[in-house]
C-alpha cells in the first residue's frame, strides 16, 4: 500500500472506487483467481489435492484469453468466517476476476453472498451439498452433489438383487443428505432400508454400529463417511466378518478417495462404489492428467483434484468465450452451458443450474499393477442433481 | 477503619481509575488504523471481535483464575443465537446483540456451579466438555442451526437503523470497534471496582480471601457469568459482521486462539487482550500467507516460547516503558 | 449383547492404555500435560514406520514403540517440561497445548494430513466365535496386552522401591531429597514410562481409533475424562474409569444410536455431579 492509497482511503475514496465501472481489460492484464482452500486443519487433505491440481493446470495453459493467471491462495483454517473475509478481501483489494475453491459446504455459503454482491463468478471445486449453486447466481461447481453420486448407486443396488439394506452415514449435513436419497431411490425399485444408523462425527469406534448392522442382517450395507475414517470402517467391517455373513459393502466414492484408497490393504478389495471420478478412469485425457499430476505433486490425484482442475479448465473456456475483457456477470454467464471432455469423462455445466452434469460410474476396488484402484464396471451417463432435478 | 482511612482508600483506588495518556494514546491509535486502512476493514472487525472474545476470557481466566478450555461454547452460543434471531426475522443487530450476549450470560450462570466443583483438571474437563456438546447439537439441531452446513439466511438489517453493512465492510469494522470499546469500559469499571480487586484477591489466595469475608463463591458466579455474557456478545458480533454462522465457532481452535492472544498479550490485565489480538491476528495473517500450510506450527511454538520466557515477559516490557510515567495500569 | 460387552471392554483398554500415563503424571506430578496425546501420536507413526516403511513385525514394533517413545518423552521431559513443573496450571495448559499445535503441523508435513494405517499381520485380522459371542482376535490382543500393562503398573507402583520413591518425592519433594531420593531422575523416569505407554496406546489403538494429524486434539477430552473419572490418585481408579467409559460409549451406541455422541459426557456429567473428586478420587483438590 502506498502512501497515495493510505491517503485516499482517508478521504474514503474506496467506497465509491468500488462500485464504479471497472475499466476494459486489456491483454496482459492478469487474470487473477482468488483460490480459497482449507490447508491447515482436518481437511488439508483435500486443500492439498485441490491447489496442485489448480496450479498444475496453471501451469499447463499459463494464460487465459491472452492474460497471464495468477493464483493468489488463502487458507481459511477450515473457519467459515475466515474463508468470508479472505473472499471480501480478494474481491474489493485484489479484485480478483473470480473465486475459486471452498473445500466445504459452509465455506462455499459463507462466501456466495461476497460473490453476488462483488458480482464476480465463484467456482466451487469441492463442496457437495446440492444447495451450493442455490446461494448465489454467481456461483459454479465443477466437483458433484452427493445425491448426483448417491441415487446411481441405489438404481445399482436394486437392479443387482439387493433388496434389505442398512445404511451407515456420518451424522452431518452430507451424510443425512446421502441417507435420504439412497433411501429414496432404492424404495422406489421396491426395496427396503432395514436400518439408517447414525455415526457422531468425532466417533473413533464403529463396532457398535456395525455390529447392529450385522444384527439387522440385511443383503448390503450402504456407507458414506470421510474418507479418513471410511478406511477404519471398512477394516472393522472385514474384521467383523460381515462379509462372509453374506453382507454386502457398497459405498460413496468418497470413502474409497484415491489419495488414501492403496493404505487400505485388503479390506478395500472387493468394495463397490459410485464416484463421477477414478484415478484409474480409461481415457486418454486421464492418463494425461495423473500421468502430469503425479509428477507435479507426487501423489495420486482424486475426485477433489479433478474438481479444482475443471473449474480452472471452465474459467479458461468462459474467459475465451467472453473475450478478453469480460468479467464479472459476461464471465459468469459464459460458464453457462459449457461442455468439455474432462479426465473424469464427458461433462458440462448446466445452463439453468450452474451445476455440473456428468457420468456416474459404478465401480469395483481391485489391484491393478500392485496398487489399489476403483476400476469402472458400470457407467450411468449425464446424471444431473436430482435434487434440483426434483424441484 | 477509621474514616480517613476509607477516605484514602477511596481516594486510591479512584487514582487507578484515572485514565492514562498511554490509554488514550492507545484508542486515537485504533481510530487512527480504522481510517488509515479502510481495505483491511475485514480484519480490523475480526481483530476486535477476537480482542473482545480476549477480553471476556481474560476476565474468568486472567481475574477470577478459572481455567477453561471451552469458552468457545458461549461465543459459538451467543454467535447461533443472533444468527438464528437474524434468520428468523428479527433484523435489528443491536437486540441480536443483546440477545446473544444474555442468554450465554444465563448459560454461564447455569454452567458455573458445574464448572465451580472442582479443581483444575475438573473445570478444563467440564468447559471442554460443554463447549463439545453444544459443537455436537449445533451440528443435530439442523432445522434450527443448519448443521454442519452453516446458518443460512440471515438478514442483518441496517445498524441503528440507518448504516446498511457494506461489502468493504466499514460499517461492520466501525460497528465492532464500537462494541468492543463500550465492552472495555464495562470491564475496565468492574477491573477497578472492589469486586474486580476480590477477585483478584482471590486468584492470588483463595484461603486468605475467604477468611477476609469476600464470597468466594458468589463472586466467581458473577464473574463467570459476565465473562460468558462478554463472549457471547463477541459471538453475536461475529455472525451479524460476517453475516453467517457456521459449527467453527464452537470449536476447541477458537478456545485456543483466545488463550493464544491472551498470552501474547499478557493474562490478567485488559489491555492484554487487545494488545494480544492485535499482534495475534497480524501474525497470523502474515504466516498464514508466507506458509498457509504450517502456520500452526509457528504459532504453537510461540506458545511454548512464551510460556518458556515467562508470560509476565512482554507486560513487563511495556511496564519498563512505561516506568517513568508511574504507577501500575488498570 | 456379549459382543458389544466385549467390544466395549476392548475399546476401554484401549483408552486406558492411552491415558494411564497421564493418569501418573498429573496424578502424582501434578502437571497438566495436554500433550499427552501428541505422544501417542508419535507412537502410532513410530509404528508406521517401523512396520510398513521397515518391515519390522507387527508384535516385535510394539517394545520399540514403546522404548522410541519413552525415549522422546525423557528428551522432552529433561529440556522443556522440566521447566514448567513448578509453574501454574495455566503456564502448563498453554505450554502443552503449544506442544499439541506443533506435533500435528510436524506430523502433517512430514507424513501427510491422511488417514495413515499400521499393517497388521492376517493372523491377527480374523474372528473366533466362543459359545456364540463373536470376538475379534486383534481386540482379544488388545485387551490382554493392555490388561498385562495395568497389572503391571499397579504392582510396580504399589509393591516397588521405586513406586515408593515416586510417591515419596510427589508427596514432599524436598524431604524425599533430603533422604537421598533422585527426585529429577524419578520424575523424568514416571514421564518416559508415561509418554511410552501412550506410545504404545497410540500404535495398538490405531487400528481401532484411527491415525491421523488431528489425533491429539481429538482425544484429549477422553483423556481428559478417564483422568477426570478416575480420580487422580490410581491405577486401578483409571483402569475402572476406561472400562465403565468404554462399556459406556459402545453400549449406548448399540442401544441408542441416536444419542450416540453424548453418552460419554453424559457418563461424566453424573460422575461429577455424584463424586466431584472422581471416582476413586482422594478429598483433596488437586
Amino acid at each position: 500500500m502506498n502512501r497515495r492509497t493510505l491517503l485516499a482511503g482517508a478521504a474514503g475514496l474506496p467506497l465509491a472506487a468500488a462500485v464504479l465501472p471497472r475499466p476494459a481489460l486489456a491483454q496482459g492484464t492478469p487474470f487473477r483467481i482468488g483460490l480459497i482452500l482449507s490447508m491447515t486443519g482436518p481437511f488439508a487433505s483435500t486443500g492439498k489435492q485441490v491447489e496442485a491440481a489448480v496450479r498444475l493446470y496453471a501451469r499447463q495453459n499459463p494464460a487465459f484469453a491472452g492474460r497471464p493467471v495468477e493464483i493468489l491462495l488463502r487458507d481459511d483454517g477450515g473457519a467459515a468466517d475466515a474463508t468470508r473475509r479472505h473472499a471480501q478481501e480478494l474481491v474489493v483489494n485484489e479484485k480478483v476476476s473470480a473465486l475459486a475453491g471452498f473445500v466445504l459446504t459452509p465455506h462455499a455459503l459463507a462466501a456466495a453472498p461476497i460473490a453476488a454482491r462483488g458480482r464476480v463468478p465463484m467456482v466451487v471445486m469441492s463442496a457437495a451439498t446440492a444447495t451450493v449453486t442455490e446461494a448465489s447466481p454467481f456461483v459454479v461447481r465443477t466437483s458433484q452433489t452427493t445425491p448426483q453420486v448417491t441415487v446411481p448407486l441405489a438404481g445399482w443396488a436394486a437392479e443387482n438383487g439387493i433388496r434389505k439394506a442398512v445404511t451407515v452415514v456420518s451424522d452431518y449435513g452430507p451424510g443425512l443428505d446421502a441417507e435420504k436419497w439412497f433411501g429414496q431411490r432404492l424404495g422406489a425399485a421396491g426395496g427396503a432400508v432395514a436400518e439408517a444408523l447414525r455415526v457422531p462425527l468425532a466417533n473413533p469406534d464403529f463396532a457398535p454400529f456395525l455390529q447392529r448392522a450385522r444384527d439387522a442382517a440385511p443383503e448390503a450395507v450402504f456407507v458414506f463417511v470421510p474418507a479418513g475414517v471410511g478406511s477404519i470402517f471398512m477394516k472393522q467391517f472385514a474384521e467383523r466378518g460381515l462379509k462372509e455373513a453374506g453382507i454386502r459393502l457398497i459405498a460413496l466414492g468418497d470413502v474409497l478417495d484415491d489419495d488414501i484408497l492403496n493404505g487400505m490393504g485388503e479390506p478395500a478389495l472387493g468394495v463397490i462404489s459410485s464416484h463421477h471420478y477414478s484415478a484409474a478412469h480409461d481415457s486418454e485425457a486421464n492418463h494425461r492428467f495423473v500421468a502430469a499430476f503425479r509428477e507435479a505433486a507426487g501423489m495420486r490425484p482424486n475426485f477433489m483434484a479433478v474438481g479444482g482442475y475443471d473449474g480452472m479448465a471452465l474459467l479458461r473456456m468462459a474467459a475465451e468465450k467472453a473475450g478478453t475483457g469480460a468479467a464479472g456477470q459476461a464471465l459468469a454467464d459464459a460458464m453457462k452451458g459449457l461442455s468439455w471432455e474432462s479426465p473424469r469423462g464427458p461433462v458440462s455445466i448446466d445452463a439453468t443450474t450452474r451445476d455440473i452434469v456428468q457420468n456416474v460410474y459404478i465401480r469395483r476396488v481391485e489391484r491393478q499393477g500392485g496398487e489399489l484402484y476403483n476400476v469402472e464396471f458400470a457407467t450411468v451417463p449425464a446424471v444431473k442433481d436430482p435434487a434440483k432435478a426434483q424441484g | 477503619m477509621s474514616v480517613p482511612d476509607r477516605d484514602a482508600a477511596r481516594r486510591q483506588l479512584a487514582g487507578l481509575a484515572r485514565w492514562r495518556p498511554a490509554e488514550i494514546a492507545f484508542w486515537v491509535a485504533v481510530l487512527a488504523a480504522y481510517a488509515l486502512f479502510p481495505q483491511r476493514a475485514a480484519l480490523i472487525a475480526e481483530v476486535a471481535v477476537i480482542a473482545l472474545f480476549a477480553l471476556s476470557l481474560d476476565l474468568v481466566l486472567g481475574y477470577a483464575g478459572i481455567l477453561t478450555l471451552g469458552h468457545a461454547a458461549f461465543f459459538g452460543w451467543g454467535a447461533y443465537v443472533a444468527g438464528i434471531a437474524a434468520s428468523r426475522g428479527w433484523e435489528d443487530p443491536t437486540l441480536g446483540l443483546l440477545l446473544g450476549g444474555g442468554t450465554a450470560g444465563v448459560l454461564g450462570l447455569l454452567g458455573a456451579p458445574l464448572v465451580l466443583r472442582g479443581g483444575d483438571l475438573t473445570r478444563l474437563m467440564v468447559t471442554l466438555g460443554l463447549a463439545t456438546v453444544l459443537h455436537e447439537l449445533a451440528n443435530r439441531f439442523t432445522g434450527l442451526t443448519g448443521g454442519a452446513d452453516g446458518l443460512q439466511g440471515m438478514v442483518v438489517g441496517p445498524l441503528l437503523g440507518m448504516f446498511e453493512f457494506d461489502l468493504e465492510g466499514h460499517v461492520g469494522a466501525a460497528y465492532a470497534l464500537a462494541v468492543l470499546f463500550l465492552a472495555f469500559l464495562l470491564l475496565r469499571r468492574i477491573a477497578l471496582s472492589p469486586f474486580g480487586w476480590s477477585l483478584r484477591a482471590i486468584r492470588a489466595n483463595p484461603l486468605r480471601a475467604a477468611a477476609l469475608g469476600i464470597p468466594l463463591r458468589r463472586r466467581l458466579v458473577a464473574a463467570y457469568t459476565i465473562g460468558a455474557a462478554l463472549a457471547g456478545v463477541a459471538g453475536a458480533l461475529l455472525a451479524q459482521v460476517t453475516q453467517f454462522v457456521s459449527l467453527d465457532v464452537l470449536s476447541f481452535q477458537r478456545s485456543a486462539d483466545g488463550l493464544l492472544v491472551l498470552l501474547i498479550g499478557g493474562v490478567g490485565w485488559l489491555y492484554g487482550g487487545l494488545v494480544g489480538a492485535v499482534v495475534f491476528k497480524l501474525m497470523q495473517d502474515l504466516l498464514s500467507s508466507l506458509t498457509p500450510q504450517y502456520w500452526q506450527f509457528w504459532i504453537g511454538a510461540l506458545l511454548v516460547v512464551l510460556v518458556l520466557l515467562g508470560r509476565e515477559r512482554p507486560r513487563a516490557w511495556i511496564a519498563r516503558l512505561r516506568r517513568p510515567a508511574e504507577g501500575a495500569a488498570p | 449383547m456379549l459382543t458389544v460387552l466385549f467390544d466395549g471392554i476392548a475399546y476401554g483398554m484401549v483408552l486406558f492404555i492411552l491415558a494411564c500415563g497421564l493418569a501418573v503424571t498429573l496424578g502424582l506430578m501434578n502437571l497438566v500435560n495436554l500433550a499427552h496425546g501428541a505422544f501417542a501420536m508419535a507412537g502410532g507413526y513410530a509404528a508406521l514406520v517401523l512396520v510398513n516403511a521397515w518391515g519390522v513385525p507387527f508384535l516385535a514394533a510394539l517394545p520399540l514403540v514403546f522404548l522410541a517413545t519413552a525415549a522422546l518423552g525423557a528428551l522432552m521431559e529433561r529440556t522443556l517440561y522440566v521447566q514448567v513443573y513448578a509453574r501454574s496450571h495455566l503456564d502448563q495448559v498453554l505450554f502443552s497445548v503449544g506442544l499439541i499445535f506443533m506435533a500435528m503441523a510436524v506430523v502433517d508435513y512430514a507424513a501427510g494430513p491422511s488417514q495413515q494405517f499400521i499393517r497388521i499381520p492376517e493372523a491377527l485380522r480374523g474372528r473366533i466365535e466362543v459359545a456364540g459371542v463373536g470376538m475379534g482376535i486383534y481386540r482379544l490382543l488388545v485387551i490382554g496386552l493392555c490388561g498385562a500393562v495395568a497389572l503391571a503398573l499397579h504392582l510396580a507402583l504399589a509393591r516397588t522401591r521405586f513406586g515408593s520413591q515416586l510417591r515419596a518425592a510427589v508427596d514432599d519433594s524436598r524431604v524425599a531429597r533430603g533422604l537421598g531420593i533422585n527426585v529429577g531422575l524419578i520424575f523424568t523416569v514416571t514421564f518416559a514410562v508415561g509418554s511410552g505407554l501412550a506410545g504404545l496406546g497410540g500404535a495398538l489403538g490405531a487400528d481401532i481409533l484411527g491415525l491421523d494429524p488431528g489425533f491429539p486434539l481429538r482425544f484429549m477430552i477422553y483423556f481428559l475424562i478417564v483422568v477426570t473419572v478416575g480420580g487422580t490418585a490410581s491405577i486401578p481408579g483409571a483402569f475402572l474409569a476406561s472400562l465403565l467409559l468404554g462399556i459406556a460409549d459402545v453400549a449406548g451406541k448399540y442401544y441408542l444410536p441416536s444419542l450416540g455422541a453424548f453418552i460419554i459426557y453424559g457418563v461424566m456429567l453424573a460422575v461429577l455431579v455424584w463424586r466431584p473428586q472422581g471416582l476413586f478420587g482422594r478429598a483433596g483438590v488437586r
